[in-house]
């Protein structure tokens, strides 16, 4: 991972409006994300580095940096 | 990164939309597609079908990402409602009901086997091309062609939304992750009560 690609901010998921599909944890390239019992994505804040792959992939659009 | 096995099962959802084309039979093999997310809810309490083993989640993102066919715009505010979601999953079972009750008549004999695949829940496209069913009980036939209906029929919402919006847009209204996401929620709520 390049060092132009990590900020300082974080990722964060609206669970409520998120839709457990993965495709988030799958293209996550540090492993920050996984999915919690079926149900949301969860966000390590200290694996993520604010790339901000996640938020382009995410088909509900419930993912902010 | 070394890819797993699972990675490939977009190859699996292509191959299966094409052999509905030479023998529709194989569309039986569609309920794998059913069955193994709602097993993997109910038994597992998670989403890891649609996660890791979806292959038409996969199929999406190649065709919208890799090949380029995505505007990757954000989808519509009203398409991932609450309403939108549930009231697509029942509508989905109804028809799928519909689909079932079909099949029944034609078990039992009250009527014929329709050699038709029905696209969009309307649209009926004469489909007797693909076998020879001597020997096979129409009934069982008449399901292949429904389930098959119901198969190509999502396919094209998903790819038609897949263009339009992001890749895998389809994933934010499919049935089944509705459904198994309404499962892990209630079976992990009852575990935490």
């Amino acid at each position: 991972m390049s060092n132009s690609k990590i900020s300082s901010k974080k990722a964060s998921v609206r669970k409520d409006e998120c839709v457990a599909c993965g495709s988030c944890a799958l293209q996550c390239q540090n492993r920050a994300i996984h999915i919690m019992n079926g149900q949301f994505a969860v966000i390590d804040a200290e694996r993520c580095i604010g790339c901000g792959t996640c938020v382009m992939i995410c088909p509900a659009s419930v993912i902010h940096i | 990164m070394k890819k797993k096995w699972y990675q490939y099962l977009w190859i699996a959802s292509s191959v299966y939309l094409l052999l509905g084309f030479f023998n529709i039979i194989f569309s039986w093999l569609g309920l794998l597609c059913f069955l193994t997310p709602l097993v993997i809810s109910i038994v597992k309490g998670s989403k890891s079908y649609c996660n890791k083993y979806c292959g038409r989640g996969q199929l999406l993102h190649i065709l919208g990402n890799q090949c380029g066919l995505s505007r990757k715009t954000d989808i519509p505010a009203f398409l991932r409602s609450k309403w939108f979601r549930y009231g697509f999953l029942v509508f989905f079972l109804t028809m799928f009901v519909s689909m079932i009750i079909t099949t029944y008549f034609v078990f039992s004999g009250k009527n014929s086997l329709k050699e038709v695949v029905t696209l969009l829940w309307s649209i009926k496209i004469p489909w007797q091309w693909t076998f020879d069913f001597n020997g096979i009980h129409p009934g069982f036939v008449q399901f292949a062609y429904g389930f098959y209906s119901v198969m190509l029929t999502s396919t094209l919402l998903a790819i038609l939304t897949m263009i339009l919006f992001k890749p895998r847009s389809w994933c934010v209204y499919c049935p089944m992750g509705t459904m198994t996401q309404l499962i892990c929620k209630t079976k992990n709520k009852a575990i935490s009560e």
